[in-house]
Order: C-alpha cells, then structure tokens, then sequence
C-alpha cells in the first residue's frame, strides 16, 4: 500500500514538471512573452514566432517521450509493470 | 501526360490499395471491430491514430488558413498538437488500463449512472456527426476539381469507398487501410514542400527553408512582411488577434483534441499500458511532421502568390489562375480599370479574391511542379479525408450498438446481433454524413468549433476527475458537464447563429471570440463539479477500488471480449 502511494505521489511529480515545460513552451513562449521573444533573432526567424509555430511542436515531442521513458523505469521500480 | 491522366493513375492505385487491405483483414468479432482485437503495434497505431486525426481540414485548409492569417494562425499549430501530450500524459495509459471500448462506457461506469453515460453517448455522437459531414464535403471538393465531375458525384463516391471499408472491415480493417493512407497523405505533403523550399530558399528541408534566404540575399520571412506592410496587411509574423483570444483558442483546441471520441478510443487498441504512452508519442511524430511543413507552405505560397498577382496585367497572369477561376474559388474584379491586379488590405480598392482553401492544392500550380505531383496532391486529400472520416463512422456505430443498445436498451443482444447493428448504424452515418456533403449547411465551419467547444468543456474535464479524483462523485460530473455544454453552446450559439452580425471583439466576454469560450466552459466545469462534489455523498467503495487500479499499469486485460 505504502508503495502504491509513492508510486502515484513520484508520477504526480512528473506530470507537474512535465507539464509545467509544456506550457512554458507553448503558452509561455508561443503566446504570452510572444513579443518580448520577437526581439531575438535566430537565422531568418523571430524567435517568438518560431515557438508558435515550430518549436513548441518539437517539444512536446520529447515531452512525450521522456514521460515514456520515465514511466517505464518507475512502472519497473515498483514493480508494477506489465509482464 | 497530363493533369487528368495522372489523377485517374494515382488516385486509382491508391484505392486500389485500400480496399485490397480492407478484403484482406476483414473483422470477425465485436471486440475486432471496435478495437482490431487489441494488438496491434505501437508503431502501426501511431500511424493510424495520425491519419485518423489529420482531416481534409488538416492536408487541404490549414496551410491555406496560416497562410492569410500569419502568427494568428499558431492556434491551429498549437492547438492539434499540444493535445496529444494532455492525452499521453492524462489520458491514454488509464483508459487503457480501464479496458472498455468508448469515452461513454468510461463516463458511465466511473460515475455509475446511466445519466451520465447518456449525455457522453449524445456527446460523442455530435461531435462525430459535424465532422464527417466536413470530410465527405473535402472529398467532393478534390474529386471535383481533378476528375472534372460535379460536386455530388465526388461526394457519392466517397460515400460507397466509406461504406464499402469501415462497414466491412471494422476497426481491424480501418486501422491498416490507415496506415496505407498516411504514407500517401504525407509523401503527398512533403513532396510539393521540399520541390518550393529548394525552388525558392535553396534547402530541401522546409522546416529550414521557411527560415532561410532568398536568391537575393533578404530573409523570407523579412520580405513576406515587407510585401505584408507595403500592402497594407498586418505583419504576417506578428498577426492581429489579440493575446487572450489566441491563448483561450489555442487552450479550447488542445483540450479538445484531448477530448475528442475518436482520437480517444484509438488508445485501447494497443496491447499494453506502456505501449498507449508510447503510442501518443509516435502519433505525434507522424502528425508533426505535416503540421511543421504547414507553416513552410503557408509562407512559400503566401510570397508565391503574391508575387505572381501584384501589379501583373490580368492577361498576363499564369495558366493555373484561370483553370481555378472557373471553379469560381479565385477571382478578379478590375475596380480602377487598368488591367492590373491590385491585391491589398483595403476592400475598397483590392481587386483579387481568392478562397483560403485553394492554397494547398493549388500550390503545385503556382509553383509551377511538374503534373504527376499535382495529382499526388489530390490523391494526399482524399487519403487524409477518408481515413478521418472511416474512424469517425466507427466511433458513431460503436456509439449506437454499444453504448446505446446494448448497455441502455437490450443489454441480453448477441455478439452476432449487435455487429448487425454496428455495421446498420455504420451504413446510416454514412448516408447522413453523404446527406450534408450534398447540402452543406452553410455554418459548417462554424459547427466545427462547436464540436471542440463541446468535447473540451464536456468530456475532458470529467475525464481527467475520474482518474485523478476518488472523492469525484456523479452529481459533481453531472453539473459539471451540462454547466460546461450549456455555457459553451450559448455562447456560441448566439454568435454564429443567432446574431452573426454582432460577432466582433466588441462584444465578446474579456475578448474571447466563439472558438475558444470552450477554454472558459472547461474551467467552469471543473469549478463547478468541486463545488457540488463537497456537498454530496462520496461515491461507494468500489468505484474508490475501481479508480485505485486504473492508475497501476499491472493487471491490464490482454483484450477485450471480456464483454461477451
């Protein structure tokens, strides 16, 4: 029991990181600081806009993946994968 | 060979293609037919759930749509992507690990009412409707331009390609004919891309070339806003929505797409928890890929075009503006009388008309590709319009036989009879969705956002308190979801149909147009739900116990027959 409930308190902990990079990246960056990040120039984009319509996507991404990547070793660790 | 000759060639193979896998895995039980017997590979379903997701909207409107709004249309971008990691991360691996077949059995069974499960089943049922009534429409839309027949008869032919795979082979049968259909819609995608990325920036990557230099030394970018202020359009990076409406979209979209029935249900055909989590992910590589070259295209079309029209003498303009002038989507009005095409801001002096939905399948022509590639195009849209609307068909005949039938009306029918009607109610949706792509109700596009609106403010917030929340009881998710409905359906309703003429920010609450008040639904309906839950009794032991296992991936049942 002990275990079950650290298992769900370590998975709550990375949603709330992960999805915290999440909304940096899409909502932060794509849409509130839009124009403060617009000042800065990488190649031919602004980089406000290059989150909005690029950027953003490549992250959520690697989101994805490393939320993957973490469940898997955590499903392992307390023995709670599927055989 | 020419355009036509082409067409015929690669839109015949292609079908070719998808009936043959249709025949070859034809579903021999329920189970098979709502959720491909469960085993089907990661990889494969990524695919699938890509080719699902990406609409005619997605292959044929959006770039279209980017391309004449600029930085306004990242809600697009944003919205259909961000979705999936809401799904990954809070959604997928629990309803897998919860083991039914649709959004409403969920619904039903975690808040153990028959109430509940009957306003997710009218729910999904909306939702499904107004979106295959826009696929069948797309398919018309291609078919007509590129084989030369009316409207209507592209739509019954789609219609009978529909029927003929999603009614005979089921989920089983729809889940490989989609993969086939993502490949040809994404080679379909890139392959114009890359030919104008090169043509215009020199780098054969577009996610690059959209970023890159011009021949002559400026950023493209620069000279698209350049050409943008000398026309009198808002800058093309820095749009004109204001903050909190494409912050309020963009949040409607993502949790909607979270929402939506038919993306949802893709996530219990996997063979495992882990494999759901991963699943999310591919898919989201498979639909990254054609929503990162969107953008690309929209700006490489956006300076194409106006690039050829500007100030060029009408009877000097390209071979391809009068082919689509006769479909009536592009057009010239020469107000000052000199012969030239004035293109600009200013309604009163601009000369050129021109239909958002054009830029994709006319962006070959512009560009001036070679023929095979044009028809390619064609045969990109209709892969992309017909897989979306095969899976949404199924959604709508697992919604009828299953959620309605069989666990409302006549829970003693047998596995032979309700595949009867599973297949009935296929071949119904069909004829509906055929129905409205003959007569297109002129608000289809606003109907759309209602269909987010609905999935947003109703399924995803009870969703998420079912799996995340012990103490969330019925009469919380009850309120919550018609608090979340009502709301959300009001205020749009009075402004895409009851008073379209007040539809300007003016008017709107904080600024927030119709498409994203779904965002402001959502919140309501968390809100409310915790404020009823506190003064209503806990829900009983079991459905505690029921909540407490879906958050361990041990213990998932291998398939799902269970049922029967």
């Amino acid at each position: 029991m002990e275990n079950l409930k650290k298992y769900w308190k370590r998975n709550l902990l990375y949603l709330t990181v992960l999805l915290s990079f999440w909304f940096i990246i899409s909502f932060g960056c794509g849409i509130l600081f839009v124009d403060e990040l617009n000042h800065i120039r990488i190649g031919g984009f602004k980089l406000g806009f290059w989150f909005a319509q690029q950027g953003a996507i490549y992250g959520f991404i690697v989101v994805i993946f490393v939320y993957t990547f973490l469940m898997n070793r955590l499903d392992k660790k307390y023995d709670l994968d599927e055989k | 060979m020419d355009v036509q000759t082409w067409t015929y060639i690669i839109v015949g193979i292609t079908f070719a293609i998808y009936i043959g896998i249709a025949i070859w895995s034809r579903a021999g039980s329920t189970g098979e037919f709502y959720v491909a017997g469960g085993g089907v590979h990661p990889l494969a379903n990524g695919m699938a759930t890509a080719a699902d997701w990406m609409s005619a909207a997605s292959f044929i409107s959006m770039a279209g749509l980017i391309s004449f709004m600029g930085y306004d249309g990242s809600v697009y971008l944003l919205g259909w992507t961000g979705g999936y990691v809401l799904l990954a991360l809070l959604l997928a691996p629990y309803l897998r690990k919860f083991g039914k077949f649709t959004v409403p059995d969920f619904v039903g069974d975690r808040y153990y009412s028959q109430t509940a499960r009957t306003v997710a089943v009218f729910c999904a049922l909306f939702v499904s409707f107004t979106y295959v009534a826009g696929q069948m429409r797309g398919v018309g839309v291609v078919f007509s331009r590129f084989l030369e027949v009316p409207v209507n008869y592209g739509v019954i032919i789609g219609m009978f390609i529909v029927f003929f795979y999603a009614v005979l082979g089921g989920m089983k049968g729809i889940t490989y004919t989609q993969v086939a259909q993502y490949c040809i819609l994404i080679f379909a995608f890139m392959v114009p891309a890359i030919f104008i990325s090169i043509m215009l920036t020199d780098n054969p990557i577009p996610q690059l070339g959209f970023g890159g230099k011009l021949a002559d030394g400026t950023y493209l970018l620069d000279k698209l806003d350049g050409l943008h202020e000398e026309l009198g359009f808002a800058k093309y990076t820095e749009g004109s929505k204001g903050m909190w409406d494409i912050f309020c979209i963009t949040g409607a979209l993502m949790v909607g797409t979270a929402g939506l029935p038919h993306v949802i249900v893709r996530f219990f055909t996997v063979p495992k928890v882990k494999d759901a989590r991963l699943s999310a992910g591919y898919a989201l590589v498979f639909i990254a890929i054609l929503y990162t070259t969107a953008p690309a295209i929209s700006v490489f079309a956006r300076t194409n075009l106006i690039n050829t029209v500007k100030d060029t003498p009408y009877d000097q303009l390209p071979k391809w503006f009068g082919d689509w002038e006769e479909t009536g989507l592009i057009g010239f009005d020469d107000k000052n009388g000199d012969g030239k095409v004035q293109y600009v801001a200013d309604a009163e002096r601009n000369e050129l008309i021109i239909d958002k939905d054009i830029m994709v399948l006319a962006n070959p022509e512009i560009a001036q590709l070679p023929n095979w590639v044009i028809a390619l195009v064609a045969a990109g849209g209709l892969a992309a319009a017909l897989s979306t609307a095969a899976g949404l068909l199924l959604v709508i005949s697992a919604s009828v036989s299953h959620d309605l039938i069989k666990k409302q009306l006549n829970p003693n029918i047998s596995e032979k009879s309700e595949l009867i009607v599973a297949r009935v109610a296929a071949g119904f949706a069909v004829l509906v969705a055929g129905y409205f792509g003959v007569n297109p109700p002129d608000y289809v596009a606003a109907t759309v956002a209602f269909a987010f609106g609905l999935a947003a403010s109703s399924f995803f917030p009870v969703i998420i308190m079912g799996i995340f929340s012990k103490r969330m009881n019925k009469e919380g998710a009850i309120a919550g979801m018609i608090t979340g409905i009502v709301f959300t359906s009001a205020y749009i309703i009075n402004f895409k149909f009851l008073d379209p003429a007040s539809n300007v920010s003016e008017n709107w609450w904080f600024g927030i147009s119709p498409e994203g008040i779904g965002f402001i639904g959502m919140l309501l309906n968390f809100i409310v739900s915790w404020v009823v839950m506190q003064f209503t009794p806990a829900p009983a032991q079991d459905i505690r116990d029921m909540v407490e296992s879906i958050r361990y991936p041990r213990g998932a049942d291998e398939a799902h027959e269970i049922e029967f």
